[in-house]
Formats: structure tokens, C-alpha cells, sequence
């Protein structure tokens, strides 16, 4: 396959960017879309170019490490990770456009390369069950009823990758968050700091800049892990019981 | 040596809500569904004009005498006035502000667009805007009568009758209806979902009931214009 | 300068930490004799952990849960990507939830036999009793472990053992567990207790007056070469499996951090014990970067297969049975498609030696589900590998329920690693080594669902009081930031950086890091022999020569600069693959994952040499290219008995 592609460039943080073309060929399609652009820097650094900067890991879908919008779309076609982008969704000859994550909360680093560490901080503020190593009951000691294990279970599949952001036309992390708020507020292991978990997420989600949900449902589409849209209900149903109580 | 990292003390209820995104969308929420109700009970009383101009203006008329001997005249009608007034404050300050909050965080957009979300969905903002509008002119039209052709106090058939006789507002009335439409359409689902009423198994039953909502008072609000326009009403 | 594999033979090294006695009660007295950091002092305390997987992520959020002040490093933008959330299958724990006959002297026999041999007993044991505490552990958390409908925990069996002791999430075992350890991170982080430092690579060991007492590293971001102190280094890096290029692993999991710490005087043990896994996804092309691991479970049910002839490219559906070979089945008609990982990869490697592999390259057989889905329905099948049939045929875009599978074994993991004592600090005072970093636990080869246990017990539960001992007891006055040390240490990183930079010539980083890892994985992969192992000797140091001369890297070191970031990592990988060659080359015997093809019984079986090779080899670097020094570690097995294994 011969592509025409055209990749945002931004040499760093602060430097104007721009969309810049590029021809690759060769391209076979068991090809990932990853492995495509390998192709492409492997041309560029033997040109004496900077190859294209982009996040990624494990390239079997779960680190979340990966995320590009191709085309418009987070991840591009296919409901899956950049990672297990296969070339063979695109045809010979097509132009693709690929970009960073765009929103304010996620500043660009270089090229596609982007700053997510607002998640992580989303976490810190209260994204986790307080039990210091060594304190634990038997595990054995609280039953979870199947259907909470389950819930919580695809909760927690969140990958942080961040495509829900980068849909979201207000760049909005309400998925990510409810994720987890989810997650943990349905297990009875969570119950204790249930109130104050989700005040304090959706407080640190806030101050770190993302915008309101506005219900559209983009986050949900773009999503490799298929979290719901009802996540974000559940949430806001756990964020006015805590605001109330 | 396990360090706690909760504030001290916590903020009041309302304070929590109006400085969360969550919680002003959820005050939008409220205040939208106040509005519906409302809403649904106005499209009713329209409905009366279909049977002449007394029943109509003999219900304008007992909408002023409600809650007496308790109330006094017109109490209700201005109790109403006053809770509705704060609805849409409360309703459109929120959406302002969420609205500027929504915009900052994506500050620049994708170099390749794509169409995205439904078209209620993404009208919402603009359709807001449009019914905002609209509601000045309607009051000053059919409440103050302050643009009101015939003005006539005390008789809402004639006042209509007169207000529709005029191409421009009938236009500006379709257009606002049509907005209020797909505004129903995302924003009573979109409420269920703020306040936490949607959950996996509801979301079809929500969905259909927004659209059934739309459709009902679109209806229902068009078919005044409608038959003074075509001579049903007159 | 000496030969390389001219080594010379050391002083045998000896665990001197781990206590006597009964091998039940050592853990305990290890703690009891271990002193203690005065709870009011640990905050004067820093402690540098290099990782944020099981082991790295556990340990930080336990020291600082426990007061110590934390800095904390990982190269990834978040702590959350830690290369074990690709862990799939589950964690092992000698809980014996299921009465079915486990103990945690069965998981202590059962993981000294799998690593055939090769392992230390008391640091088994010990690993098998903290086992019970990190399930707890990880529920208390919120680990979303599988579970029954009456609301207790599901466990299954898992490769090949005989009781059900694998907790498990669904096919994400290892990113739920890694979850966990990263917000009982994120909580220390958000406290103040651990300072994070994302996007930041370990480049070199600070080590003075004979200590570690820090470490050299680059934000990735800003390229700022900086020092950070402390009283003790605890790497938490990971195997080296990406030294082969194509592995299982992660495409930035690498070597450096452990070969930089090896370069500074920590001992490197068993290198050349590295574990193949036999169900892989073949690669499909040149292109490649990485492979995908397929769930072991599906030797369950699916029977593998080559045709009889040679270079038949005639489709699989096309095939009698007849000229079908169910190799297996045929060389191993006890166990079948169910014998060990090693066994089941090598089989695969003969085949398509002989010219009978299928698919791209000949390098792949058939798994073959078509007697399944007859005998149990399509719907069961479905049920059981549903979700790795949508991952096969997400990636190579072939229909598991019609098209026999294609799989082909790949690097995995790697039982080598730094040597530690039970208290799992290297050879370097200071310096502790946790998780697959270590050698400790899995010997020659490690059995499935362990990786996760010891990444787990070192971090949460074997670490905090072993590094407490060495604090409490060792003076460690301040380090001043104009130390001859530091000064040394940042201008040799940043003079290697240069270098790479200054070459300016015509070849990629990738394409000489495919070279090494194809030639490692014809000579040193699989199957070994001398002579390979000497062609793979000789070859390494040309490819290094030719690397300085023609390495190209554009950009600057000021920079995000990926394509230096791989340079800088091979350099390492060059000295790690000649280590890892020389390790095979001198154990010439076969066990677990390493087999010699000198070294086999007459049925082809990896044939152990007890008396010569019963030890645990500890390299000493003494230069790039010099003969490095081999000190051995003797093992003693009063509990477990030696034994040959044999599946035929």
C-alpha cells in the first residue's frame, strides 16, 4: 500500500505546530497503524529527520500508553487501541490524518506526544481504597455479590488512555473519572471512603481544568474498553448523594 | 505515618454543587425540568383556544383566581412568574458558564473534522440562545401585550389571534418551537443522566420518552400558530 | 585485553542473610533479627525506587505508607504502565480455598521442581508464605478478582498444576493488580510521601564509598541530565527480554537500569535463563515490532499440527488427515499438547527447522480448535477463548473458528537478573533488586502465575523489612552534590549521549537492534549449542564496532529524542547479549529454559548436570569486552530432592 499521510509536527511545548505531508509506501496491511509509522521514522531518521515522536508500550491494547486521532476519530476506525489499529481498515492510497489528543488539560509535549499526568492526579485525589500494606482481612472475610465484582471488574478496565478526553468536544475526563468512581464505589471494600472519593475526584477533575459533561456521548464511542455512558450517571448519582450527606 | 489527604472541613451542599461542573449541570437539570413541567401545563392550556374564545379567556381568567380565598388575586400566577424567572436564570447562568468552562478546555480543534454527536446534541447552545430570545418577545407579546397588535387585557384568543395574523412572528414562533423540540430531545435525557437516573437498562426507555416529550409539545405549541394561520382559529 | 569467554573463575559467593533452622520459621526469624527505623526517624530517610510495575509500585506506596521518604522514577508518562499490566493470566496463593489438597509447602515443591533445580530454597519458601497475604492484600484494595455467585473468590489451575490456586481477573490479572499498587502509589504520591518522576530514565548507579547511594538520570522530556541521592536504590526494572528485539514484552522495557547497576559492581546471576512461551502470534512480516502472547490455556483444547511434507503451502482445510503431523501427540502421547512450556516451544522450533512450519516464513504451527468446536459446539468454544479468538483475528484478520489458529513460541520472561541475598540487596550495599530484576525466586525456568506473586511479595511484603535492617544498621552520611562521585557519574552519562549523537552515521537504532536480537535468538534462543554460542561471541563485538560508526540519531540531547533513547538502551544490550551467550556457553548442561543440545537424554529431554552445574551463576563485570569474573552460589536442596523430569 502507498500512503499519503499528514502528521501534526511541534518540536516542543511551546512551539507552533503544524500539519506536515508525508508519503510512505511499502506498507503491508497486517501492518499496526504503530508499526506503520516505525516504517516512517526508520525513512525520516535515515534522512537526517526527526522521527515522528508518539507514546506507546505494550502494543497489545492495555498499558493505554498509545492514542493518536486519525482522521478525526480517537484511535481511528476501529473501536480499539492505536496499537491494534490494523492497516488493513485503510486503503491504498488514502490520505490519513493523524493528530495529538487535543485538549487543554493535555498540553502537547512533541508531536503526537501529549501530557496526561491529569489523570494521575485525578487518582491521587482519591482514586483508590485506603489499606496500607499489612492490614488487611482474609480475603474471604466480606463476600462481594457476584454482580458487584462484575460491575466493578468493567470499571476498572479503564486503560487511561485518554481517547474519552480527546473525543469529548468540551475535552471532558467525566468517563475516566466515573470509571473509577464506579469501580471502587460498588465494592464494599470502597464503602467507607465512598462520599468522600467522589468529592474529591470530581473536585481534582475540575481544578485540572476539563471541561462539563455535556452528555453527547462521544467518550463512550471513542472508548477501547467499552466503559458506558451510564458510568458517568452513576457518578453523578454518587456525587449529589455526597454533596448532600 | 499514613497521611490522610481530606480537607478538614467540608463545603456546604449548595457550595459543592455550584463549584462542581457535576453539580451546576445538575442545577441545570433541575431548573430544565421545571421548566418541562411547566411547559406541559402551558401547551395544555393552549389547547383550550380550540374551543373558542370564552373557554380560553375564562381560563385566563381562573389561572388568576387559583389558591384563593387562601392566596390573594394573581398571587399564584405571580408565585409562578417568580419560580420560573429564577429557573431560567439559574438554567441559562449555568449553561453560560459551563458553556465558556466547555470551550477553554478545548482550545484548539482537530485540523480534520468530523461531524459528531446528534444534531439536538449539538444545538443545544445555539437553541438555547434561540428560545432565550424568544421568550423576551413572547412575554412582551402575550404577557405585557407591550407589541401586542390588539392588546386587549383580559382576552389571551384575541391577542393571539391578532399576534399570529403577522407572517414574522409566526416564522420566529415555528423556528422557536422547533428549537424548543430539539432542545427537549437531548435535555430531558440529558437531565436523567445528571441527576443520576440513567442507568444501562433505562437508557432506551429515557431516550424514547425525550423524543416522545419533543414531539408532544412541538406539536402541540405548532398547532396554535398552524390553525390561525390556515383559518381554523380566528 | 583477555578473550571474552576466557572468564575467570572468583570466589563462590554465599547468601549470608537468610537464616538456618527450620525452613518454615526463616522469614520469621529474618524479621525478628532485622532491626527497625524508629517510625519518628524514617522521614529523614530517602529511598530511590527505579519502577512503577508490582514490585516498584508495591514498594514505594509500602515504604511510604510506613514513613520513609520516597522518590520514585519511571520512564513511561504514568506510573500506571508499568509492563505488568500485560499480565495476563493470574497469581498464584497457597490459600487451599478449594480443600483440594494445596499448602503452601506444595507451592514451595511445586515452584522449586518447575524451576528445575535452580533456586533457592528458603527464598521459595518464603515467597510461597507471603503468597496467602497478598491476595488479602489486593481484595482489601479492590482488586475486581473473579468471583463465585456466593460472593467468594473463583480460582482455576493453571499450567499444568494439579491444584486450583490462580486467583484471577478475567484475562487482566496483571492490570488489576497493577491498578492497585498504583493508587495505594497515587494516595503516598498525592500525600507528599513518594515524589514521582514520570518520563524519567535511570542512565547510571551513583555509587559511593562502596554504596548506593543514588542515581544518574534523563527527563526524557527536557533531556536534563540530574543526580538524585539517597540512603538506598531499589530497582524494580524488569527483565531484559527486549535484548531478542522481538518478545512478549513492552517496546521500552529494557535493560539499562539493571546493566548500568551491573556495571557498578552488582553481581548478574544465570543470564542465559530466559522462558519462551510457546503460544504465541507468529509475526507476520519484516515489520514486526512486537509479538503477542495467546493465553496457555488454549492447549487445552486445541490440538497442534504441521503437515507431514515439507514446504506444503497448500491451505490448512485442504490437508487430509493424514498428511497431517499432530507432533505432540505423536512424541508425547501421555501429556500431548499439554506438556511444559519448553517442551511444547521446542517441538515448534524442530518442525519448522525441518522446513514444515506453516504461514508467513515457515515460522509458525497450527492450533487447531475444528475437533473442539465439533465435540463441544461452537458456543462452547466461544464461551471459553472467546475473547483471544477476537484478539487473534483482531491482529491477523484469520477467523479461529474457521482457520486453524497459527502460533509460534516467543521470549516471555527472564528468570535472570540481579543477584540477590534473601534480603534481595545485590552485591552493591544499598542496592536492592525486586521482581523480575532479580534472579531469586523461579531458578531456571518459572511456572505460570508466579510472575505476579513475586512481583507482589517482593515489593509489599519482602522488601519493607529487609531494607528497614540495612538502614537501621549502616551509618549513611549525607551526600554532597559536588561529590567526585556525582561529578563522575553525570559527566559519563552525558559523555555516552554525546557520543551516540557524534556518530552521525547511516543506520537506524532499530535496525541494529533486529540484528542483535535475530542473532541472539538463532544462537542463544531455544535451543543452543557451543558452536552457535561461539559464532553469537564472535559476532557481538563486530556489531558493537559497527554501531560506533555508523549509529544515526537525529536531534539533539536537549530533547524528547526517542530514537536516542533506543541508542543509549542497545548500548547496554550489546554487553548483556555477549553476557547472556558467555552464561550459556559455560553451563553446559540443560534445565528449564535453557537447553543445551549437548545435554539430552536419548528421548531428546533436557538432561540436568547436578553435580557440576547444581549452582547459581554470578557474574562480575570487570569492562566492556573483558572476560568477566565468575563467582558461583552453591544450592542445597534438604527439602526438595532433585529429580529428572520426563513427559514421554
Amino acid at each position: 500500500m502507498n500512503l499519503t499521510l499528514r502528521i501534526w509536527r511541534q518540536a516542543g511545548p511551546d512551539a507552533p505546530g503544524s500539519m506536515t505531508t508525508y508519503q510512505v509506501g511499502g506498507i503491508s496491511p497486517d501492518m499496526s497503524f504503530l508499526e506503520m509509522l516505525d516504517t516512517l521514522n526508520e525513512e525520516l531518521i535515515t534522512l537526517g529527520d526527526q522521527p515522528v515522536a508518539f507514546d506507546h508500550d505494550c502494543r497489545e491494547g492495555i498499558c493505554g500508553a498509545c492514542g493518536m486521532v486519525i482522521n478525526g476519530q480517537a484511535h481511528g476506525p476501529e473501536r480499539t487501541t492505536t496499537c491494534q489499529l490494523h492497516m488493513r481498515h485503510f486503503q491504498d492510497g488514502d490520505t490519513i490524518d493523524v493528530e495529538p489528543w487535543r485538549a487543554a488539560a493535555f498540553p502537547v509535549v512533541k508531536d503526537l506526544v501529549v501530557d496526561r499526568s491529569a489523570f494521575d492526579r485525578i487518582i491521587g485525589s482519591g482514586g483508590y481504597i485506603s489499606a496500607p500494606t499489612g492490614s488487611a482481612p482474609d480475603a474471604h472475610a466480606t463476600p462481594v455479590p457476584k454482580e458487584a465484582a462484575d460491575t466493578a471488574f468493567e470499571h476498572a478496565e479503564c486503560i487511561g488512555c485518554g481517547a474519552c478526553v480527546a473525543a469529548c468536544p468540551n475535552g471532558s475526563a467525566m468517563l475516566f473519572t466515573s470509571a473509577k468512581v464506579v469501580h471502587l464505589n460498588v465494592l464494599p471494600q470502597g464503602a467507607p471512603e465512598r462520599a468522600s472519593r467522589v468529592r474529591n475526584m470530581v473536585t481534582a477533575m475540575d481544578a485540572e481544568g476539563f471541561g462539563g459533561c455535556t452528555n453527547t456521548g462521544e467518550c463512550a464511542t471513542a472508548c477501547p474498553k467499552g466503559i458506558p455512558l451510564p458510568s458517568i450517571a452513576a457518578m453523578n448519582r454518587e456525587f449529589l448523594r455526597a454533596a448532600r450527606g | 505515618m499514613t497521611t490522610a489527604t481530606r480537607t478538614a472541613r467540608r463545603p456546604s451542599t449548595l457550595a459543592t454543587l455550584w463549584r462542581s461542573t457535576v453539580g451546576k449541570k445538575a442545577v441545570m437539570a433541575v431548573s430544565g425540568l421545571v421548566m418541562l413541567l411547566y411547559l406541559v401545563a402551558h401547551m395544555l392550556g393552549n389547547l383550550k383556544v380550540f374551543a373558542g374564545p370564552d373557554d380560553i379567556n375564562g381560563y385566563a381568567a381562573w389561572l388568576r383566581t387559583i389558591g384563593q380565598p387562601f392566596l390573594g388575586h394573581e398571587w399564584f400566577l405571580w408565585i409562578a412568574r417568580f419560580g420560573l424567572l429564577a429557573a431560567v436564570l439559574l438554567h441559562g447562568v449555568s449553561a453560560y458558564q459551563l458553556s465558556r468552562r466547555d470551550l477553554a478546555a478545548r482550545p484548539s480543534k482537530y485540523v480534520h473534522k468530523r461531524r459528531r454527536a446528534s444534531y439536538a446534541t449539538r444545538t443545544m447552545r445555539w437553541g438555547g440562545v434561540i428560545l432565550a430570545l424568544f421568550i423576551v418577545w413572547h412575554i412582551l407579546d402575550l404577557t405585557t401585550l407591550t407589541v401586542n397588535p390588539v392588546a386587549e387585557e383580559g382576552h389571551p384568543y384575541q391577542n393571539v389571534v391578532a399576534s399570529f395574523g403577522r407572517w414574522y412572528v409566526d416564522v420566529f414562533y415555528i423556528v422557536a418551537m422547533l428549537a424548543l423540540g430539539f432542545h427537549i430531545r437531548h435535555g430531558f435525557w440529558s437531565a436523567a443522566q445528571t441527576l443520576g437516573a440513567n442507568n444501562a437498562r433505562r437508557d432506551r426507555a429515557l431516550k424514547l420518552t425525550a423524543n416522545g416529550l419533543a414531539l408532544v409539545l412541538t406539536a402541540g405549541f405548532l398547532s396554535v400558530p398552524v390553525a390561525v394561520m390556515t383559518g381554523v382559529v380566528s | 585485553m583477555s578473550d571474552y569467554s576466557d572468564y575467570r573463575v572468583g570466589e563462590p559467593i554465599a547468601d549470608t542473610k537468610a537464616p538456618t533452622g527450620p525452613i518454615e520459621q526463616r522469614w520469621d526469624q529474618r524479621r525478628f533479627d532485622a532491626k527497625l527505623v524508629n517510625p519518628a526517624n524514617r522521614r529523614k530517610h530517602t529511598v530511590i525506587v527505579v519502577g512503577t510495575g508490582l514490585a516498584g509500585g508495591a514498594a514505594g506506596a509500602t515504604l511510604a505508607e510506613q514513613g520513609y521518604h520516597v522518590v520514585q522514577f519511571c520512564f513511561q508518562d504514568s506510573p500506571r504502565r508499568a509492563h505488568s499490566i500485560a499480565a495476563q493470566g493470574g497469581i498464584n496463593a497457597a490459600k487451599n480455598y478449594r480443600n483440594d489438597g494445596d499448602s503452601i509447602r506444595r507451592l514451595f515443591y511445586d515452584t522449586v521442581k518447575g524451576g528445575d533445580f535452580r533456586a533457592r530454597e528458603s527464598n521459595v519458601h518464603r515467597l510461597a508464605q507471603v503468597s496467602v497475604e497478598i491476595i488479602d492484600q489486593c481484595v482489601a484494595q479492590g482488586v475486581p478478582f473473579a468471583r463465585e455467585y456466593g460472593g467468594l473468590l473463583d480460582t482455576r489451575s493453571f499450567g499444568g498444576v494439579q491444584v486450583s490456586r490462580t486467583f484471577y481477573a478475567r484475562g487482566q490479572t496483571g492490570q488489576q493488580l497493577l491498578l492497585g499498587a498504583y493508587q495505594a502509589l497515587s494516595r503516598q504520591i498525592a500525600a507528599g510521601n513518594v515524589e514521582i518522576h514520570p518520563r524519567t530514565e535511570m542512565l547510571d548507579l551513583l555509587v559511593v564509598d562502596g554504596r548506593a547511594r543514588g542515581i544518574v538520570a534523563r527527563d526524557l522530556v527536557t533531556g536534563a541530565i540530574s543526580t538524585y541521592t539517597a540512603d538506598a536504590v531499589v530497582l524494580a526494572t524488569g527483565g531484559y527480554g527486549n535484548v531478542f528485539y522481538l518478545s512478549t514484552n513492552a517496546k521500552n522495557s529494557n535493560a539499562t537500569a539493571i546493566w548500568r547497576a551491573h556495571r557498578r559492581g552488582a553481581h548478574f546471576a544465570n543470564p542465559c535463563f530466559t522462558q519462551i512461551h510457546p503460544t504465541c502470534i507468529p509475526r507476520s512480516g519484516d515489520h514486526q515490532s512486537k509479538l503477542t502472547l495467546m493465553s496457555e490455556s488454549l492447549r487445552n483444547d486445541g490440538r497442534i499440527w504441521v503437515p507431514k511434507a515439507q514446504g506444503d503451502t497448500r491451505p490448512p482445510a485442504e490437508i487430509p488427515e493424514d498428511e497431517r503431523d499432530y507432533y505432540l501427540e505423536r512424541i508425547y502421547p501421555a501429556f500431548g499438547n499439554l506438556v511444559p512450556r519448553d517442551i511444547a516451544s521446542r517441538a515448534a522450533k524442530n518442525v519448522c527447522d525441518e522446513g514444515r512450519g506453516v504461514g508467513p516464513g515457515g515460522q509458525g504451527v497450527y492450533l487447531d480448535f475444528a475437533d473442539a468446536i465439533r465435540r463441544l459446539g461452537r458456543d462452547a468454544v466461544a464461551a471459553k477463548y472467546g475473547n483471544l479468538f477476537d484478539m487473534y483475528e483482531r491482529i491477523t484478520a484469520e477467523d479461529p473458528y474457521q482457520v486453524p489458529m497459527r502460533i509460534y513460541p516467543a521470549i516471555h520472561y527472564t528468570m535472570g537478573g540481579l543477584w540477590v541475598d534473601y534480603d534481595l540487596q545485590t552485591t552493591v550495599p544499598g542496592l536492592f533488586a525486586v521482581g523480575e530484576a532479580n534472579f531469586s525466586d523461579h531458578g531456571a525456568n518459572r511456572l505460570g502465575a508466579s510472575a505476579l506473586m513475586q512481583g507482589l511479595a517482593d515489593g509489599y511484603f519482602v522488601l519493607p523489612p529487609t531494607l528497614n535492617d540495612y538502614l537501621a544498621r549502616n551509618p549513611l552520611p549525607a551526600v554532597p552534590t559536588d561529590h567526585p562521585s556525582v561529578v563522575e557519574a553525570e559527566a559519563e552519562v552525558e559523555d555516552r549521549l554525546n557520543l551516540i549523537l557524534s556518530v552521525d552515521g547511516d543506520r537506524t537504532p532499530d535496525s541494529f537492534h533486529r540484528e542483535l536480537g535475530e542473532l541472539l535468538w538463532d544462537e542463544c534462543g531455544m535451543a543452543r549449542d557451543e558452536a552457535g554460542l561461539r559464532r553469537a561471541l564472535a559476532r557481538i563485538p563486530q556489531l558493537r564496532e559497527e554501531f560506533w560508526r555508523r549509529i544515526k540519531v537525529p536531534g539533539t540531547g536537549q530533547e524528547l529524542n526517542q530514537a536516542l533513547e533506543k541508542a543509549n538502551r542497545l548500548v547496554d544490550y550489546f554487553e548483556l547479549a555477549e553476557l547472556m551467550c558467555l552464561d550459556a556457553l559455560h553451563r553446559a548442561e540443560s534445565c528449564g529454559g535453557h537447553f543445551r543440545t549437548e545435554s539430552q537424554t536419548p528421548d531428546g529431554e533436557a538432561a540436568r548436570r547436578d553435580e557440576e552445574y547444581g549452582y547459581a551463576a554470578a557474574w562480575e563485570f570487570t569492562g566492556t569486552g573483558a572476560a568477566p569474573v565468575l563467582h558461583r552460589e552453591a544450592l542445597d536442596f534438604e527439602h526438595v530432592h532433585p529429580t529428572q523430569r520426563s513427559y514421554a
